[in-house]
């Protein structure tokens, strides 16, 4: 039977492996949105940060809210790469922390609906053609004007990661612009 | 329960340890934490062991934790108090050790405004802890400590630590039951799911050439869960191998077991490793000292995996059969389905074979070495007090380094509970304190740090403890006057190059003993080795015994860096040559 470590994990012919053993992993990376529900409590966010910078995970986006009726309980929403043994071992060792009350791997478990809002401020010159363009491709993305001056616009507009992305770059074509997002939110689908 | 009568917070905290049980409380008092030693000092149900630093404070209360399977307990001040006993926290939660760690505070309207001896303790400890706890308010105190207790025990056990800002000392708070107190979102497993288990036993059945390997896991489920352990390896007939933590799960003098494993395990441990058809794992975590080289790690396995911790599953090596739950229950789960299935087919004669390979592995006797008339070797040391005390309730703990390796080759661990050694973190320094804690545990009984010259002197203050609080602990120093393992490491792989490994300096350790009302012994020659040790264990008092042995002697066998299981290193007096050899390479990866 062939090993499935050999198969998932090949060292390099440039390290000969060791005691400490280095991976070259030459298996693809995932990319996971987690919900992780967790007691509303001082540092229980530094726990879940904590525990992915000691232990070496990307965090590619991270929101977090008090999400019931008596604050008790806050949603982490995390987006996350590994490959699938770290995508598993994130789980598990979130599992670990004692103020975390449940893990969904939404993009395992799906199907799910993840919004992000991005805040954008576009600035161009003063009565500028840009300025109408500015406005007609926010109107196609759906973005929101809240607030303008003369040479500037501040757009809010949600959608997924990847819509919020392409407003943003087709923005930086038409003026300066200036952007804060919220990260990603998500929610399993049905009931 | 309501409150009992009015208490303060320094009340509180002594009643809640008297209600989880306490006994013995490892600390060092200051000005954070007064209220509490004024609290103790007006009771006498809690002892409390007054330590020297407080790192040695924590690894005794592991020693203690690890010998009588209780939770260990330390009280230290703020600031220095806390930051002193972060090495030993790491290490207990490197190595699964439950502990409460009771730490001093500055008053709540001070945090955060750098003021005298504070630190951000819970920050510090975070990551060095299962799960730590800031008392805020009065009326969750007693809640805390309850929770702290709970945490600190179930599942895989671990060490947790709760800040007591001084205000909160003095305040007046309510006190609740233990009882009454669970984390809600805590819910570790303890069953093992009914589909794994019988798929493990249709594994393990129809195993040709299978192994168990043991860890430090079965020892924290407790004895009982070691004898299911033994009972149910006897009842296959299969070898069995133990981590350095997992000694004493199965009896050393069995036929079955065929000693330790990983870098520095046996010959016959490591091979039939690599060379099995089935492994199952019991609370172990296929640690890199274990595995060696990954991808060459039992190339022809398949895997059980039992383990309460679900992370430990598929970390370092992916599995077939994960089993999630308490290694007891899981052993009862396991062997009930085992005792079923009484008319199976087996392949006696493949076993037969394994049998046989396994005990050409182990005529190679990978643990001989050249004895000497003149010079006394560290393992003929060993074997010396291994013989003369194996008649005795004995308990080991050890340093960190060569001696280390050593004892856990040649000394024979009968029962669980009776070794004690920094396995994860490898802290030196920690078998001197963690014998103390041993000792508190078991006043009377014959426990012994086997030690080498250089960690005995990272935490060698302890003496003054053993001293003061009469704990007759005995000191066995292999002195071979260098930091033996990065010596080994410097002349295998740094081309001899001694860089800062020779221990200079050193001070006439007899002396030292003395000066602090201790014994001190010492053996120069292997003639006068066993009057040490007949001394050294018949004196009622704490020795230091220093056994000058042979500075250049090595730890063999062993797996070289960058090398698996069936590539090993072996001793000049093992029969036939080991495979292994130190690649280049090899060599710049530890």
């Amino acid at each position: 039977m062939a090993k499935k470590v050999a198969s998932q994990i090949k060292s390099s012919k440039s390290q000969p492996g060791s005691a400490y053993f280095m991976v070259d992993s030459d298996q693809r990376i995932e990319q996971h949105t987690m919900a992780v529900m967790v007691i509303n409590e001082p540092g229980v966010l530094a726990r879940v940060i904590g525990l992915f910078s000691g232990r070496g995970y990307n965090i590619e986006s991270l929101t977090v809210a008090s999400v019931t009726h008596d604050d008790s309980m806050s949603l982490i929403t995390i987006v996350t790469s590994g490959t699938p043994m770290v995508i598993e071992q994130i789980r598990n060792q979130l599992e670990r922390l004692v103020p975390v009350d449940s893990i969904k791997d939404l993009t395992q478990e799906g199907p799910y609906v993840e919004r992000e809002l991005a805040m954008v401020k576009v600035v161009t010159k003063a009565k500028s053609p840009e300025r109408a363009e500015v406005l007609r491709c926010a109107d196609i993305f759906g973005a929101k004007v809240v607030d303008t001056t003369t040479r500037s616009f501040v757009f809010a507009m949600t959608g997924n990661t990847d819509k919020v992305e392409s407003f943003i770059d087709l923005m930086r074509e038409l003026g300066r612009t200036e952007v804060a997002r919220s990260g990603v939110v998500a929610i399993g689908r049905g009931t | 329960m309501a409150s009992l009568k009015p208490m303060n917070g320094a009340e509180i905290v002594i009643q809640s340890l008297i209600d989880q049980g306490v006994e013995v409380v490892f600390g060092y008092p200051g000005g954070a934490v007064l209220p509490i030693y004024d609290a103790i000092f007006q009771q006498s149900s809690v002892r409390h062991v007054l330590v020297r630093h407080e790192q040695g404070a924590v690894h005794m209360a592991e020693g203690y934790a690890r010998s009588t399977g209780k939770v260990g307990v330390v009280l230290v001040t703020s600031g220095p108090g806390a930051t002193n006993a972060v090495t030993g926290l790491t290490d207990a939660l490197m190595d699964s050790i439950p502990i409460v760690c009771l730490t001093g505070q500055v008053p709540t309207h001070l945090i955060g405004n750098d003021a005298f001896q504070e630190c951000d303790t819970t920050g510090i400890t975070r990551p060095c802890t299962k799960h730590n706890y800031l008392v805020k308010e009065p009326k969750d105190l007693a809640r805390i400590i309850h929770e702290a207790f709970f945490v600190a025990r179930k599942g895989r056990p671990g060490p947790v630590v709760v800040d007591l800002p001084k205000d909160i000392q003095f305040a007046d708070c309510p006190y609740v039951m233990p009882e009454s107190v669970k984390p809600t979102t805590y819910r570790p497993a303890t069953r093992g799911k009914i589909q794994a288990i019988e798929k493990a036993v249709d594994l393990l059945s129809n195993a040709k050439k299978p192994i168990f390997y043991g860890g430090g896991g079965i020892i924290n489920a407790g004895p009982a869960a070691c004898k299911k352990f033994t009972d149910f390896v006897r009842a296959t007939g299969y070898p069995c191998t133990l981590t350095l933590m997992g000694l004493g799960a199965f009896p050393a003098s069995d036929k079955q077991f065929l000693g330790m494993l990983g870098m520095h395990g046996t010959y016959e441990a490591n091979m039939a490793m690599h060379d099995c058809d089935v492994m199952i794992a019991v609370g172990s975590r296929f640690d890199d000292r274990i595995t060696g080289r990954l991808d060459a790690f039992a190339p022809d396995a398949k895997i059980i995996h039992i383990d309460i911790d679900p992370s430990s599953i598929n970390k370092n090596v992916a599995v077939d059969i994960p089993i999630i739950g308490n290694v007891a229950h899981v052993l009862g789960q396991l062997t009930g389905t085992w005792d079923k299935r009484k008319n199976r087919k087996r392949n006696l004669k493949e076993l037969k074979a394994w049998w046989k390979q396994i005990e050409d592995w182990r005529s190679r006797d990978c643990l001989a070495y050249k004895k000497n008339s003149e010079i006394i070797k560290p393992q003929y040391a060993l074997e010396r007090l291994q013989a003369l005390t194996e008649k005795r309730d004995t308990f080991i703990t050890t340093e960190v380094g060569q001696h280390q390796m050593w004892a856990a080759q040649f000394l024979k661990f009968e029962k669980p509970n009776h070794w004690m050694t920094s396995g994860g973190l490898g802290t030196m320094g920690y078998g001197l304190p963690a014998a103390l804690g041993v000792q508190t545990g078991h006043p009377g009984k014959l426990v012994i740090d086997i030690a080498g010259e250089a960690s005995f002197m990272m935490n060698m203050q302890e003496i003054s403890t053993a001293v003061q609080h009469h704990l007759p602990v005995k000191v066995f120093i292999l002195n071979n006057e260098y930091l033996g393992m990065v010596r080994q490491w410097q002349e295998l792989l740094h081309g001899g190059r001694y860089s800062e490994s020779y221990a200079a300096a050193l001070p006439d350790f007899v002396k030292l003993a003395e000066s602090f009302g201790a014994v001190g012994l010492r053996a120069n020659k292997p003639s006068e080795i066993d009057d040490v040790i007949t001394e050294m264990v018949e004196v009622d008092n704490v020795v230091i015994a220093d056994i000058v042995v042979d500075p250049t002697e090595n730890v063999y066998p062993m797996i070289p860096s960058g090398s698996p299981h069936n590539e090993m290193l072996l001793g000049p007096a093992a029969k036939g040559k080991g495979s292994g050899k130190v690649t280049e390479k090899g060599k710049v990866l530890v």
